[in-house]
C-alpha cells in the first residue's frame, strides 16, 4: 500500500502484524506496542480530542511517543513541542496554530498566558480502552524549529510527507532495534521513530537527563541494531568507554555536516556496521542518503530526475520532493518553497571533483553540535562591553562539535590591540563574563581575538564570509 | 611548558570559566566524567590548537578518539612527535 493511503500510524501498527514482541523503551518505563494497540495513555479521553488542534507538550519522551501514535489520525492538527522550547513562546504557538487542546504529562498552569484550551493528561501508563469509536481523519503535523528571533518557526507536514523517505521494504525484520541520540520531537528523531514504528522494530528512546555512558549502556542492553545521531552525537559517544557496549549493524548520521574524519573514525570503531549519512531538514524533509562512506554527495545527484530533485542556485542547495513540508503556519515566516516547488535548504555546497561538499549556511547560522547560533545575537551581547567598538562572530571548525563560536573584536581607542596585553586579557575576561550572563553555553565564544579593524562592505554592513 | 602541563592548565581554565569543580586530574580519569561536557572538551581542543598548533582529532583519522585523560595527553604528545613540533619536556 503506498504510504499516502495510510489513514494513520495506529492503522499501520494494527495492520495484521504482531506487536506483542515490539517495545518502546524509555529511561524509566517500557511500553509494549501490542498493549498500546489495545489500550490508551490518555485515560479514556481520546474521543474528546477528535478533530481538535492539539498541542503535545510533555517532559517525558515516552509519554510523547505514545500520544503521537494515539493522536495521529484523530486530531485535526498535532503540534509537537520539543522539550526545550522556552515557555515564553507557548502562548504565541497556541494562538497561531489555533490550539484548542493541550496534552501534557505535567501541569502547564504555572507558565500562565496559555488561554483556554482544554487540558488532557497523558502518561507512560497504558490502560484498557473502553471501546469508543473515534472518527478518523488525516492529521496535519506541525513541527517547531528555531528561527532568527528565537521564536520558533512552525512547519506543517503531512504524515505522507514525513514517511515518504522511509522504505518499508527495508529493515522489516522484527529483530530490528532502533535507537537515536535525538529527541523524537525533532525532525531527525521523528524520522527514526517512524522507521521503528512503521517497520516492525522496537525503539530505545533517549533522555536529556541521562549521561552518554548510561544511554550507551541502555542501548547495549537492548542490543540496538540501528542507531542514528548527529556527527557530534557520534563523536561524543566514541569518547565514552561504553561505546564498546554497542555493536550496531547500521549507523546513520544526519543534522550536521558529516566530515570524512568522523566517517573514518566510525568505520574503524565499528568495522562491521553499514554507515550512511543523510541530508535532512525540517523544511526540506529527507533529501538523500549517502552510503559509500565518503563525505559530501555525488555530483550526479544534482539535476537528476527522480523522487527527489536537486539544484544549486547561488551556491545553495535546493530540493523538490514529496518529502518537503507543506508550508509555515505563520505566513510571516516566509514562503517555504519557490514557484517550482523547490525548497531552499540554506546550505552552501561546493563542487570538488565529482562530489559536492557542504561549506556552511547562507544565513551565517553556526551549528554547534546540532544547536543553532545566530552570530548577530552573540555580537549584540559582546558589543555591550564599553570598550568594544564592534565585533563579528564566526563559525570555527571543531572536531568534537562540528563548529564552535569564535569572535573577532575591535576595541575603542588605539589602532594596535597588542599594545597592552594585560588590559586586553582583562577585556576578554569581562566580555566572556557578559556572555556567560546572557547566553546559553553553546553560544559563548570559545575564542576571542582582538583585531585592529573589520571589513566593511560598500553598503556599510560587516562583510560576513559564511562559507 | 610541556604538552601535559599546557593541557592540565587549559582544563583548569575552562573548568573555572564554566564554574565546575573538577575531580583530581588523574591519568585514568574518563574525560566525559571529568565535569567537562562535550562542549567544554570541544573548547579545550580549539584552545589547544591555538596554543600548541596541534589538532590530532582532525589529523589522525583512523585512531579512535581518546577516552581517558592519559590517552588524551598521549594523543597530543604523539601528534607533536609526528608533526615535528618542539614539544618541550613532553614524552
Amino acid at each position: 500500500m503506498p504510504p499516502n493511503c495510510l489513514t494513520s500510524i495506529r492503522d499501520k501498527l494494527g495492520n495484521g502484524s504482531d506487536c506483542s514482541g515490539r517495545f518502546l523503551w524509555g529511561v524509566t518505563a517500557t511500553v509494549c506496542l501490542g498493549d498500546l494497540l489495545r489500550g490508551t495513555n490518555l485515560g479514556d479521553r481520546l474521543p474528546e480530542l477528535s478533530g481538535r488542534s492539539v498541542l503535545l507538550a510533555t517532559r517525558d519522551q515516552l509519554a510523547a511517543a505514545l500520544a503521537l501514535i494515539e493522536l495521529d489520525g484523530v486530531a485535526r492538527r498535532l503540534i509537537v513541542c520539543p522539550p526545550d522550547i522556552p515557555s515564553v513562546h507557548l502562548p504565541s504557538v497556541i494562538a497561531k496554530c489555533g490550539v484548542d487542546a493541550i496534552v501534557s504529562d505535567h501541569d502547564l498552569q504555572d507558565h500562565g498566558g496559555l488561554g483556554g484550551p482544554l487540558r488532557f493528561t497523558c502518561s507512560t501508563a497504558i490502560t484498557p480502552v473502553k471501546g469508543q469509536e473515534v472518527e478518523h481523519r488525516a492529521t496535519e503535523w506541525v513541527l517547531l524549529t528555531s528561527g532568527t528571533t528565537g521564536a520558533p518557526k512552525m512547519v506543517i507536514h503531512s504524515l505522507g510527507a514525513l514517511m515518504a523517505a522511509i522504505d518499508l521494504g527495508q529493515n522489516l525484520g522484527s529483530d530490528v532495534v532502533w535507537g537515536t541520540f535525538y529527541d523524537i520531537r525533532r525532525y531527525g528523531g521523528l524520522q527514526i521513530f517512524l522507521r521503528a514504528i512503521l517497520g516492525r522494530g522496537s525503539l530505545v528512546l533517549s533522555s536529556a537527563s541521562e549521561s552518554v555512558a548510561d544511554h550507551l549502556t541502555r542501548l547495549g542492553a537492548h542490543a540496538v541494531t540501528h542507531l542514528s545521531g548527529t556527527p557530534s552525537h557520534w563523536r561524543r559517544a566514541l569518547m565514552s568507554p561504553q561505546a564498546r557496549s554497542i555493536a550496531p549493524c547500521y549507523i546513520r548520521l544526519s543534522g550536521e555536516i558529516a566530515d570524512q574524519a568522523s566517517l573514518n573514525a566510525l568505520r574503524s570503531f565499528y568495522p562491521e556496521a553499514r554507515i550512511g549519512h543523510a541530508f535532512a531538514s525540517t523544511e526540506a524533509g529527507v533529501g538523500f542518503e549517502v552510503n559509500d562512506g565518503l563525505a559530501g554527495f555525488p555530483a550526479s545527484m544534482v539535476g537528476a530526475h527522480g523522487e527527489v530533485e536537486m539544484k544549486i542556485d547561488n551556491g545553495s542547495l535546493r530540493i523538490r520532493s514529496a518529502r518537503t513540508a507543506l508550508r509555515y503556519v505563520d505566513a510571516g515566516d516566509g514562503v517555504l518553497a519557490d514557484e517550482e516547488g523547490f525548497v531552499d535548504t540554506g546550505d552552501i555546497v561546493e563542487l570538488r571533483g565529482d562530489r559536492y561538499h557542504f561549506l556552511g549556511r547562507t544565513n551565517g547560522v553556526i551549528n554547534v553540535g546540532g544547536l543553532k547560533v545566530y552570530p548577530e545575537e552573540v555580537e549584540a551581547v559582546i558589543n555591550r562591553h564599553p570598550a568594544v567598538r564592534m565585533s563579528i562572530v564566526r563559525s570555527r571548525k571543531n572536531p568534537i562539535t562540528g563548529s564552535l563560536v569564535s569572535a573577532d573584536v575591535v576595541l575603542k581607542g588605539g589602532p594596535d590591540p597588542n599594545s597592552a596585553d594585560g588590559q586586553i586579557a582583562d577585556f576578554k575576561r569581562e566580555i566572556l563574563q557578559i556572555c556567560h550572563q546572557s547566553l546559553a553555553a553553546h553560544k559563548i565564544p570559545a575564542t576571542i581575538r582582538c583585531v585592529p579593524a573589520l571589513e566593511i562592505a560598500a553598503a556599510g554592513k560587516l562583510v560576513r564570509h559564511h562559507a | 611548558m610541556s604538552i601535559e602541563s599546557t593541557i592540565i592548565a587549559e582544563i583548569h581554565q575552562i573548568g573555572g570559566e564554566i564554574e565546575k569543580d573538577l575531580p583530581p586530574l588523574t591519568d585514568d580519569l574518563v574525560l566525559l566524567d571529568s565535569g567537562l561536557d562535550s562542549l567544554a572538551i570541544a573548547i579545550l581542543v580549539t584552545r589547544l590548537e591555538d596554543t600548541l598548533g596541534l589538532d590530532p582529532f582532525t589529523e589522525s583519522n583512523d585512531t579512535p578518539p581518546p577516552v581517558t585523560l592519559g590517552e588524551f595527553i598521549r594523543f597530543y604528545q604523539n601528534a607533536a612527535k609526528l608533526s615535528d613540533v618542539d614539544s618541550g619536556q613532553a614524552g
